[in-house]
């Protein structure tokens, strides 16, 4: 194995993380974390504990409050214009998607491409052609996303953020509000992207989910984290988090209450 | 990128201003509206010149996304509002030109008809009303989009596909608003100047339309013309930078979106009359 291939593609040490939408507030603080290429993690944890923040921190979209983050070995403190080709080696999608709404599905998609390439329309409408029908989403593609549902449009958000093949995804719930096709359809395509989906080039992908809920992620090649109380516990593979005696865990791990009509 | 809206970010942020205790007397109330107005004028001014450093830095990049939202601009803010100054000029030329014409006639001063015509018209009427209309029908659309943008996370999602949302979302705007009051204020002075001949006419005024033009364009020099065209860019450029300043450059929740637009809208009338007055005083010296 090279000297790179050693070296973890997201590493934060003692990094405190605030909030983004104000600075003056620390959400999780003294963490030390690293994830190697091909690992897929799971952060879980309550709501408003954190997870978003901590996520836009690890795609370098906000700086460390104290701390030091790396992303491929490169410390992330002065990441500036030159550095945009390091950054988007790194994917990000948005809980909801945060499409752009003025623009159709297919050139929400064509946008990161064409604006890092500088491509017009019909240049990037092979890639984008692709892309939408590996997700589905053609019949949808000139369709604005306020007429498309929220699970399509989670799916529109996916490939906007393949688009530019990226090396390591972060995905902020992206189980949040999928109906249970949509869902069981989203934990497979995930798991083909971490082994490389034969149509994306088969390289296997970094990724990094955060959830509410740890059930449907049970999967013993995964990586779980908890984010509590401004600390983020790792807590290894799935067997470690079904013997984890964490209350927060527990909770997590509960079947949710059954309603009857 | 990162920086450029943070940079514009901090500074009407700022704490001490924002979270201050509800004014105790009117001495504080002054003074804290006074901090406010020149966080405003400084925020405003960052503003621009990120926006004009973006301008000058970014013009080869990405050319294939951002001309073609440049010209998407131009229609809306220019060529989309072809009627509506088509019945402005009409208006100005019965309303104002029209009557002058035959307020002077009557007098005997026809004389003056050009050099009355080139100050009303050309150097003050037009390109003031121009980007009034402008501010009202394409500004206010500005702060809507670009806040409800904001606040839904759009702006977020350009920084994390390595898109500049200055380039992306305001430099089409600001070139789109600049190059469309120019092109609607030449458009509405020659259509006043059209029509209010033609209501003049119909007034039995003795002038001929050879005359008449004759007239206006002996009253009209080199620095009319370079002072119409910078007078007008600049109003499209500053009302562009307050309206997306106030859509993009502050943390908005969907529900701050009017209140901002009344504001901006405001702020934005009170910009055009200063550059207005900065301009009066050039006329003056020059």
């Amino acid at each position: 194995m090279s000297e790179n291939q050693n070296i973890p593609i997201l590493e934060m040490r003692d990094v405190t993380v605030a909030a983004m939408r104000d600075a003056t507030f620390t959400v999780v603080e003294g963490v030390n974390w690293s994830v190697a290429a091909g690992e897929f993690w799971v952060v879980a944890g309550q709501e408003f504990s954190g997870k978003s923040d901590l996520l836009m921190l690890a795609a370098g979209l906000m700086s460390p409050a104290a701390g030091s983050l790396k992303l491929f070995g490169n410390d992330t403190e002065n990441f500036g214009e030159a550095e945009l080709a390091e950054r988007l080696r790194v994917g990000f999608v948005f809980q909801g998607g945060q499409l752009f709404n003025q623009l159709t599905i297919a050139e929400n998609v064509a946008l990161p491409l064409r604006y890092k390439n500088n491509l017009t329309g019909a240049e990037a409408a092979r890639s984008v052609a692709n892309l939408l029908e590996l997700l589905e989403l053609t019949p949808l593609a000139d369709v604005t996303p306020a007429n498309v549902a929220a699970n399509w449009r989670q799916r529109a958000a996916l490939a906007r953020a393949l688009i530019l093949q990226p090396e390591i995804l972060l995905l902020d719930n992206p189980l949040a509000g999928l109906g249970a096709r949509h869902g069981q359809w989203c934990l497979r395509f995930l798991d083909q992207l971490c082994r490389g989906h034969d149509q994306l080039g088969g390289q296997p992908m970094t990724l990094v989910v955060t959830a509410d809920d740890l059930r449907p992620w049970q999967n013993a090649r995964r990586q779980f984290a908890l984010l509590h109380e401004k600390k983020l516990l790792p807590l290894g593979g799935w067997n470690e988090v079904e013997r984890c005696d964490h209350p927060v865990v527990k909770e997590l791990l509960a079947v949710p209450i059954e309603t009857t009509i | 990128m990162r920086g450029n809206l943070a940079k514009a970010f901090v500074l009407t942020n700022t704490p001490v201003f924002r979270r201050a205790p509800l004014p105790k007397s009117y001495t504080d109330f002054l003074g804290r509206k006074l901090f406010l107005f020149l966080l405003t004028i400084q925020g405003l001014g960052a503003f621009a010149l990120i926006t004009l450093g973006v301008i000058l830095k970014k013009n080869d990049v990405a050319k294939n996304v951002i001309q073609p939202r440049i010209r998407q601009e131009i229609a809306r803010a220019g060529v989309a509002l072809l009627p509506m100054f088509f019945f402005v000029a009409l208006g100005l030329g019965f309303l104002v030109v029209g009557q002058t014409v035959s307020a002077l006639a009557k007098v005997g001063a026809i004389s003056y008809l050009g050099s009355t015509m080139v100050i009303v018209v050309v150097r003050e009427l037009g390109p003031l009303l121009a980007a009034l209309l402008v501010l009202a029908r394409v500004g206010t659309a500005h702060v809507i989009e670009l806040g409800t943008a904001r606040a839904l996370g759009e702006v977020e999602a350009l920084e994390a596909l390595g898109i500049d949302p200055v380039h992306y979302l305001i430099v089409p705007r600001v070139i789109g608003m600049a190059l469309g009051i120019f092109s609607l204020t030449v458009y509405l002075i020659i259509g006043a100047l059209v029509s209010g001949y033609l209501f003049a006419f119909l007034q039995d005024v003795a002038l001929t339309p050879g005359d008449y033009f004759k007239q206006i364009v002996e009253s009209l020099g080199w620095l009319d013309f370079a002072l119409l065209a910078l007078k007008t860019i600049s109003f499209g450029f500053f009302i562009a930078i307050v309206t997306c300043y106030h859509g993009l450059a502050q943390p908005l929740r969907l529900e701050d979106v009017s209140r901002v637009a009344v504001r901006a809208v405001t702020q934005g009338v009170i910009v055009c009359v200063l550059i207005d007055a900065l301009f009066i005083v050039l006329y003056l010296i020059s």
